[in-house]
């Protein structure tokens, strides 16, 4: 199947108007031992046969598990309406928004939901999205040495494995340093953050909730950064922030965190978006594009992409970042969903979210042999104890149809027996009535 | 139009949160709970419906108006990838991670695992890894395997990465971003990055050299073999920026041709929607040596047949959290299925008849500066109209009056009042047909009514917006 239009005729007229005899003439200018040695692929094959083949994909996808599992991407609900506007051909069929008198459904969304960012972190500015949740942490690190004017930033080993792997990798050009402090249990070891910060510190990274499920009060943290120069940087999960101090509250410069749970699809990876927020006077060392709102001639209100002398394609090799498509259609779904819920609506789903994981918490921990890890305040996951190896509990719960939680063997060697266990509103009580008892069965029979 | 903020009546409530089936637990400590709600917009699902219903219509997107953005590949998108991308909707990433949990997944490891081999086939690489999430993370990424590559050879002197001036500003940005100092090589008059200063520039602190080949002019480069082969005699690695991979598809694979490493903007060549800025995907394809650089995790097939994922010990790390945007890697996936291998032969052939077709018909009024047979675009220069007052950019906004997106303008830089036109294999010659004549009409004007062309856009929501204004005012957020 084909989607190019012109018929033979149309080809005739075009070459004749073009002046050459064929189309193969109009490659020309590539010398033959430059030509393709080989483009083995098979022939095409109608939609028919290609929605059959996907299927057969798709039927082995795990969708018959039941997720206790998180790791930075959620199970949450989207309403209808997300997906139905989203799909709008004038949304996603778009390109970036360089024109703006032809582009202000985008914009105004665009400006929309930076709103709705500086809402939720408590924060003054933010840009148009970034890709992720792990590269928005990098941002955020590579943003705090721009202002700082200094090279080693402190990460916080409760701050999501994933995105520290990606940390490091985009400091390790820029011979930056990550000074990395390990936890102290499931909390971050607020103590021994606070003696790694000295003047050469741009910033402390931290998490909330951490890896592991914990909240924690970061003000102390922001105070004694501040007191030596350097930035706070607080990567939050957004559901969390209908009911936990926002990360301006707790005096941070810089937010960042994953969007996806925002109305996006987990869907194997992404795509995904990656928010970051700050104070104003930190404006110009954002990456990535920034509506922003003006008048036209006339004088009425309208959108456009600003603060453009910071981007690649006028600063090049200066530029803030490299980044040029930002995730502008999941940025909208993440505005569409919290404009959907509204004040209300998110507040009730942080609160819920809240109460099913205090909930499972209490089941599992009452489970024999299993004890609880995070003795402070928890948002959605909680990390527990079990008695035997927990990649082993997970992979015998995974032949019964429940993914039990991530096992931290893995990241955080010495903690081969414990397991993050997350609960979002979309986990009935049945359900984890159901996880505790196959884990009774599995440590005890 | 009012924004959603402003739409919002305290005490509305739109979608409902479903009641609780557990205890209340106890609050969170004080200090750790939010003061008070979030200021999120109170409103009605169906005043939510009309808002982002009536906004998407303040734009000009492919399904509604030819979009001829040159550089930019804004082809249709088809509709049958669009259901194939939702297949994957509820499948959580983390599952691949999990013990044992790889056997759950096989259908989307799949994907992965042949979209790789695809796109290898396609542009002559050793392996493609999918996890770069858009262009310009995969030139990042594939600056970052360079220098992984250099470093491993105990090669650690080289600093520079040399880039045409006509090169996209991610280029530079993201060889920048990977810590490399940059090194402009000007266009020669034929078009192309000049040969000599070229090897004037290349010494033994040269880690790289990145193309675009198509450039961003339209236009093969015959020398590109020679380009390589300088760039290997002096110990560096060549990157191809696939942004214009459409022109060239089944014609010149990139790998033949002595490039290492490669980036494919899925949006662009394999007709994923640009979704107003984004989502793209950026997988990029490396020479046999480079492989073992590739970040981590590798998704690889036993030889059983089965999938698995792999850590990657030698390589750059991790660049996104999981496997790349995978429901864009879907669209592609389908793509390239549904049209195969003549399919793609096609989409190379028409993308560059239809260019030069609307070369040849429109430069009889407007400069041509490169007048060569170009491939999937072609770059005019407004700089006659400028003798009479107007700029590329008045040409661009009467477009919009006339139902056109207009073309990149002021891109690439190397041409003063560029016009760059991209029509892609999709469209019809009746539509370029239609497109040419206003063209031709917006040339006709600037002689004999700039104002006309001053003043466009008239039939749009707003006017012409004062940007500078706006970056003074950094209004970014309602309050």
């Amino acid at each position: 199947m084909g989607y190019c239009p012109n018929t033979p005729d149309d080809i005739r007229d075009m070459l004749a108007v073009i002046g050459a005899a064929s189309v193969q003439e109009l490659f020309a200018p590539i010398p033959p031992e430059l030509r393709a040695k080989s483009f083995d692929l098979p022939p095409g094959m109608s939609e028919l046969e290609l929605m059959r083949l996907m299927r057969e994909k798709a039927a082995a996808c795990g969708a018959d598990i039941t997720p206790f599992i998180g790791g930075g991407i959620y199970d949450h609900f989207i309403p209808a309406a997300v997906d139905h506007l989203a799909s709008r051909a004038e949304f996603y069929t778009a390109y970036t928004p360089y024109q703006p008198e032809c582009a202000q459904g985008t914009l105004q969304a665009l400006y929309e939901y930076q709103s709705a960012i500086c809402r939720l972190t408590g924060l003054e500015a933010s840009n148009a999205s970034l890709y992720d949740g792990g590269t928005a942490v990098a941002e955020a690190a590579l943003m705090s040495l721009r202002i700082t004017d200094r090279h080693k930033v402190v990460l916080d080993a409760s701050v999501n494995p994933l995105h520290r792997e990606i940390v490091t990798g985009y400091l390790h050009g820029l011979s930056a340093e990550a000074v990395v402090v390990a936890p102290d249990g499931c909390a971050s070891d607020l103590a021994r953050l606070m003696a790694s910060i000295d003047d050469e510190t741009a910033a402390v990274i931290v998490q909330s909730p951490n890896f592991f499920g914990s909240v924690q009060d970061f003000r102390e943290l922001a105070q004694k950064a501040h007191d030596h120069e350097a930035l706070l940087v607080v990567s939050c999960y957004p559901i969390a922030l209908g009911l936990v101090a926002s990360p301006g509250e707790m005096g941070a410069d810089i937010a960042v965190g994953e969007g996806q749970s925002l109305g996006n699809h987990v869907s194997f990876g992404g795509p995904y978006f990656g928010f970051i927020a700050t104070r104003k006077r930190f404006i110009r060392n954002l990456p990535g594009r920034i509506a922003g709102e003006t008048i036209d001639h006339q004088g009425r209100r309208g959108f456009v992409l600003t603060l453009q002398a910071r981007e690649q394609h006028i600063k090049r090799h200066k530029a803030t970042s490299n980044i040029c498509s930002n995730q502008s259609l999941c940025a909208l779904r993440g505005l569409i969903f919290c404009a959907a819920l509204g004040k209300k609506g998110f507040e009730d789903l942080g609160l819920l979210n809240y109460d099913k994981a205090q909930y499972a918490k209490s089941v599992l921990g009452a489970v024999r042999g299993v004890d609880l890890l995070n003795p402070g305040a928890t948002f959605n996951e909680f990390t527990v104890a079990l008695p035997k190896d927990a990649a082993e509990v997970v992979q015998r719960l995974l032949d019964k149809g429940v993914a039990a939680g991530v096992p931290l063997g893995q990241y955080y060697p010495g903690m081969e027996r414990a397991l993050v266990v997350t609960v979002t509103e979309k986990r009935t009580k049945e359900e984890i009535d159901r996880l505790a008892a196959l884990l009774e069965e599995v440590l005890w029979s | 139009m009012e924004l959603i903020f402003e739409k919002s009546v305290s005490g509305r409530t739109g979608v409902r949160v479903p009641l609780s089936d557990v205890p209340t637990a106890a609050p969170l400590p004080d200090e750790l709970t939010r003061k008070e709600p979030v200021r999120l917009p109170e409103v009605g699902e169906l005043d939510l419906v009309r808002h982002y219903t009536n906004l998407s219509r303040r734009n000009f997107s492919v399904d509604t108006n030819f979009y001829p953005l040159g550089s930019c590949t804004m082809k249709y998108n088809t509709k049958v990838t669009e259901n194939v991308g939702g297949l994957f909707a509820s499948c959580h990433p983390m599952l691949a991670l999990l013990p044992g949990g790889d056997k759950l997944v096989q259908g989307p490891l799949a994907v992965i695992h042949e979209l790789e081999r695809q796109l290898a086939e396609i542009t002559g690489m050793e392996e493609v890894t999918t996890q770069p999430l858009a262009g310009a993370h995969g030139e990042m990424t594939g600056i970052m395997v360079i220098a992984a590559y250099h470093k491993a050879r105990g090669d650690e002197k080289r600093k520079y990465v040399i880039v045409p001036d006509s090169s996209h500003g991610t280029n530079p940005a993201s060889a920048a971003m990977a810590g490399y100092e940059i090194v402009t090589v000007p266009t020669a008059p034929y078009g192309d990055m000049d040969l000599d200063l070229f090897r004037q520039a290349m010494n033994d602190e040269v880690a790289a050299v990145m193309l675009t080949c198509p450039n961003t002019l339209g236009l093969f480069n015959p020398h590109i073999a020679e380009i390589c082969a300088i760039a290997h005699e002096g110990g560096a690695l060549t990157y191809y920026d696939g942004a214009n991979l459409n022109a060239i598809l089944g014609k010149v694979r990139p790998g033949d041709v002595g490039f290492d490493v490669i980036h494919v903007n899925l949006h662009k060549t394999f007709g994923t929607p640009h979704g107003g800025g984004g989502p793209g995907s950026g997988p990029i394809g490396v020479r046999g040596d480079l492989v073992r650089f590739l970040p981590t995790p590798r998704v690889v097939r036993r030889d059983d047949g089965s999938y698995a994922v792999e850590d990657h010990p030698e390589g750059i790390g991790r660049v996104s959290d999981f496997f790349g945007n995978f429901a864009i890697m879907m669209r592609a996936y389908a793509y390239i299925t549904l049209l195969g291998r003549e399919g793609l032969i096609e989409v190379s052939e028409q993308a560059v008849l239809n260019a030069n077709y609307m070369m040849a018909r429109l430069k009889e009024e407007y400069d041509l500066p490169f007048d060569q047979t170009c491939m999937h675009e072609c770059v005019f220069s407004a700089s006659r109209q400028v003798q009479s007052g107007v700029h590329a950019i008045d040409v661009a906004k009467y477009l919009i009056d006339r139902g056109f997106h207009p073309p990149t303008v002021y891109f690439p830089l190397n041409v003063k009042e560029a016009i760059m036109i991209e029509p892609t294999e999709t469209e019809s010659k009746q539509t370029m047909d239609a497109f040419i004549e206003v063209m031709l009409e917006a040339a006709r004007l600037a002689r004999e009514n700039p104002e006309r062309l001053h003043q466009a856009p008239v039939t749009t929501p707003v006017g012409r917006l004062d940007e500078t204004r706006a970056a003074r005012m950094q209004q970014v957020c309602c309050e």
